[in-house]
């Protein structure tokens, strides 16, 4: 028996895995080895077979060829119990804590300190705040999940894995709910557990962060490990190209606005929340004009989801104004104010956006299956459908297995969402509503929207564009609202301002006087 | 890439396009609870009389050819609860009531049969359009319960059949035309409200088969072919996706309950009104409190049958087939109630058809495809799916 020497180098070795699902090969073959006290970071698109290689890790599939080893051990891991015997711990993208524990409660979880079946909480209480101390990790113990941000909630998670006293650290998209200046908090953290000995697996899709932490970066594309490169030694551009397989261009070209009429104006809008029954959106106004792409940011949560269903009507908004074209749409129904120039990419592709089980075609007359172009006499034109859907697939690029007849449930997640950006750019509109209309996509897919949206922009509609993606909403919006807590708390220039500041802003730490719009918007 | 893509996809249409169609799936599956089902009931008839089994067996099997008319006979109601259940289910909701609806429809029937004068030529066909009007007022209450208050429709359909049953018991046992109080049931109905028979030697067997397959093809015609049949499906299949495409849900949802209502109801119609092989007798009501087991047994078509109308049609046929072939099974000593097991089973293993289709298909598709990879956008789907 030959020992490989140079082991020691290495904590976790993960070697040749091959994870395999019905017709698909998740991960091919992977190799990914993490230095004691590095900050690795695993970078690919969605699909890529990240996830699927952590969850290998964590106990949470079984590989079907390739081996895990610690140490220069081979170990088995069979499930996540076997993972944190190892000293593996893992912050998922969605938090897995109980919403009516509180802090403490959710920190011990599964480890429970007792004496005799007793439970010892004076004893935990005292460690988890000496580990919140000597990392920077402020929380309350006593709070409830359900009552703090999502920003803390995200340090419980952290110190649930520091309590286990795990040495190997994973964190699964661990920036995408975060502020900028949570987010370098979190980059600050994490060099610190680097620096103290802990190993850290970093998921991640943005380069940016790489850049800032990681020590080395293994790059996945579908399913396949593409490299292993030392970040010192490469590029962002580099990397894109590693993670996607061509080049990228980052920055969306587009020519100055040119505003024209008000198409959509809001006055004093108030929704109340359906799960709460409290004031969600609070007396918010604004305009948006033909020609102009008008982004609404804040942290997810803020009532960014409320205005939008009071403006599609989803929602019922509890008081105020809405103005389409000069008509008034407050009180109107969702296909009147499709017939009168809404379109709408809505936030849940899969809830709201499309009839997963419905054919492609089917999908794509969603909104127009009733015209006459496509019905008569209650029976539908099934030649004018395929030939409709054969020009939208033709035209927006939508990929698919069997063409128009295609199941939209096996369509992957990009040319879903192409597809309703197709039905819904394709209908007639002069009112563009997109919420997170990149939103778990892949590069590609996100530079063929934005290229869109500002498409619709430059053919003089009024695009309203809600995200969460702060370079999304600097790239492509011509006017930036704020809102925070269900307010406008500021409108910005993106060219003026820099993503700091709308940080601030977004997090509640500055707001102007929005001044007051004059009700011009109606005609 | 594109083109290799293409290319690939062009070399597995055919095949692919076979296994991948929803229809061929789901006969498939009900194919496979059929035949699960028949071991299943054939062990049962082994472990309870080994002697006669294989005997009983054929006749569960093959009894029914022998007894064709009956079987279409026995069948037509219970494709029409069939329909009806089925038909609410393709819109998302669980028509329970089916049994409240059929008996309302019977109801109806009679009524215009006993108290309606008419020329003998059309009495049978207003009296069942009484029975289909009876069911719809009978399904659309819980529709408009569902669609304006919200009220979950499994619940109010089953109360409906309580108190669809005990109101048609009332009304028939305080109508002196209808009742014979000594007999317990209703009198025999006049000949020209029967509805006429297909002439086959002792069997009941009428125009009412042939309608209800009618009315099926309709049905098929109806949500395949009209903007209605594609908004029912999409609330069916994503109420959120049809309230965001704005569709009026809560008028379908009230629609789609009166049609059910009415096609059950129109089942009740055919039930009572066929016409017996025994001349000057008919059809007759007894009001003993009991919930018409045609209502349910229509679930159980529209299970097998995957909801589909035309899968509906054979189902019912089938499992009106199987129950001709059971009671035939008792020559050879069985007990009748085998049968109802063997169905149960067969309804059971139809429950799990998804599992079983995955697993058939995927056991097909590896048999016929070597080919591992498949067209990347599915891959990169499934592999989403997986994490």
């Amino acid at each position: 028996m030959v020992k490989v020497v140079d082991m020691g180098d290495y904590i976790i070795e993960m070697l040749n895995i091959t994870k395999r699902f019905p017709g698909i090969i998740a991960n091919d073959n992977i190799t990914l080895k993490l230095k004691r006290g590095e900050i690795h970071a695993l970078l690919g698109e969605n699909g890529a077979g990240k996830s699927t290689l952590m969850s290998v890790l964590f106990g949470l599939y079984q590989p079907d060829s390739g081996e895990i080893r610690k140490n220069g051990e081979v170990v088995k891991i069979n499930n996540p119990n076997d993972a944190n015997a190892l000293g593996i711990g893992m912050v998922h993208q969605h938090f897995k804590l109980v919403e009516i524990f509180t802090v403490l409660e959710n920190i011990i979880l599964g480890v429970e300190p007792n004496k005799m079946g007793f439970l010892q909480k004076n004893e935990a209480r005292k460690k988890v705040m000496e580990l919140s101390e000597k990392y920077g990790l402020k929380v309350d113990p006593d709070a409830y999940i359900e009552d703090i941000t999502v920003g803390m909630q995200q340090r419980v998670e952290i110190l649930k894995m520091l309590y286990r006293e795990n040495e190997i650290l994973i964190f699964d998209e661990p920036t995408a709910v975060l502020t900028p200046q949570e987010i370098r908090e979190l980059l600050q953290i994490m060099k610190g557990f680097a620096k103290e000995g802990k190993s850290i697996l970093f998921i991640t899709h943005k380069l940016n962060e790489i850049m800032e932490v990681a020590d080395r970066c293994t790059v996945l594309r579908k399913g396949k490990c593409i490299g292993t490169v030392n970040v010192k030694d490469t590029t962002k551009e580099e990397l894109s190209r590693m993670m996607v397989g061509r080049d990228i261009s980052f920055s969306v070209n587009k020519k100055e606005s040119k505003p024209g009429d008000v198409v959509l104006s809001v006055r004093n809008l108030n929704v109340v929340s359906k799960t709460h029954g409290k004031n969600v959106v609070k007396d918010v106004s604004f305009d948006v004009r033909a020609g102009e792409i008008v982004c609404i940011a804040g942290i997810d949560g803020n009532g960014q989801t409320e205005i939008v269903n009071a403006i599609t009507g989803l929602e019922k908004p509890s008081s105020g104004k809405i103005i389409l074209n000069g008509h008034d749409i407050t009180r109107a129904s969702i296909r009147e104010r499709s017939i009168k120039g809404m379109s709408h990419i809505p936030e849940d592709r899969h809830k709201h956006g499309l009839v997963l089980d419905y054919k492609l075609e089917e999908n794509l007359v969603l909104q127009r299956y009733w015209q006459p172009e496509f019905q008569n006499k209650g029976f539908i034109k099934f030649d004018s459908v395929r030939k409709y859907a054969e020009k939208l697939i033709d035209e927006y690029d939508i990929r698919s297995g069997q063409g128009p007849v295609t199941i939209v449930r096996s369509m992957s997640g990009g040319n879903q969402q192409k597809a309703i950006i197709a039905r819904e750019i394709d209908k007639e509109h002069e009112l563009l509503v997109a919420v997170q209309p990149t939103r778990g996509l892949d590069i590609g897919a996100i530079e063929y929207i934005h290229k869109q949206l500002v498409a619709r922009r430059d053919a003089g509609k009024a695009v309203l564009l809600v995200s969460l993606e702060l370079d999304e909403v600097m790239d492509i919006s011509d006017r930036i609202l704020v809102i925070y807590e269900g307010e406008i708390v500021g409108e910005l220039d993106p060219k003026t301002t820099t993503v700091e500041e709308l940080g601030l802003y977004m997090s509640g730490a500055k707001r102007d006087v929005v001044k007051e719009i004059n009700d011009a918007g109606e005609k | 890439m594109q083109e290799k893509n293409s290319s690939l996809n062009k070399n597995k249409y055919n095949l692919k396009n076979i296994i991948d169609s929803s229809a061929f799936s789901s006969f498939l599956s009900a194919l496979m609870a059929i035949v699960l089902g028949l071991i299943f009931g054939f062990l049962v008839m082994l472990v309870a009389a080994p002697a006669n089994a294989l005997e009983g067996f054929k006749y569960v099997v093959f009894g029914g050819f022998r007894r064709i008319g009956d079987v279409f006979y026995f069948a037509t109601p219970i494709l029409m609860t069939g329909l009806s259940v089925g038909f609410a289910f393709k819109m998302g909701l669980f028509n329970i009531g089916a049994s409240g609806q059929y008996t309302m429809g019977m109801f109806f029937a009679l009524y215009v049969g006993f108290m309606w004068d008419m020329p003998g030529s059309i009495h049978w066909i207003v009296a069942c359009l009484a029975g289909f009007v009876g069911g719809m007022i009978w399904g659309v209450i819980p529709g408009l319960f569902k669609a304006l208050l919200n009220v979950n429709e499994v619940i109010t359909s089953i109360m409906f059949n309580y108190i669809g049953m005990y109101l048609v018991d009332m009304l028939i046992q305080g109508n002196s035309i209808m009742y014979v109080p000594e007999k317990t049931r209703t009198r025999y109905l006049p000949a020209d409200v029967q509805i006429p028979s297909l002439g086959i030697p002792n069997s009941n067997v009428n125009v009412g088969i042939i309608l209800a397959i009618i009315v099926g093809i309709i049905l098929y015609i109806v949500l395949q072919k009209t903007t209605f049949g594609y908004e029912l499906k999409a609330t069916g299949y994503n109420r959120f996706a049809s309230e965001y495409a704005g569709m009026k849900g809560k008028r379908n949802i009230i629609i789609t309950m009166a049609i059910a209502g009415g096609l059950s109801g129109l089942g009740g119609a055919f039930a009572i009104l066929a016409p017996s092989s025994i001349a000057g007798s008919s059809m007759t009501y007894e009001p003993i409190n009991i919930i018409a087991a045609n209502g349910f047994n229509g679930m159980a078509v529209a299970l097998l049958g995957n909801s589909h109308p035309i899968g509906t049609i054979f189902s019912a046929i089938f499992i009106s087939h199987i129950q001709r072939g059971g009671t035939l099974a008792s020559l050879v000593g069985y007990k009748p109630e085998i049968i109802d097991v063997v169905i149960a089973v067969i309804i059971y293993f139809s429950a799990f058809s998804m599992i079983m289709n995955s697993a058939l298909l995927g056991f097909i598709k590896k048999r016929f495809s070597k080919e591992q990879k498949d067209i990347d956008d599915y891959k990169d789907n499934e592999i989403k799916e997986a994490e």
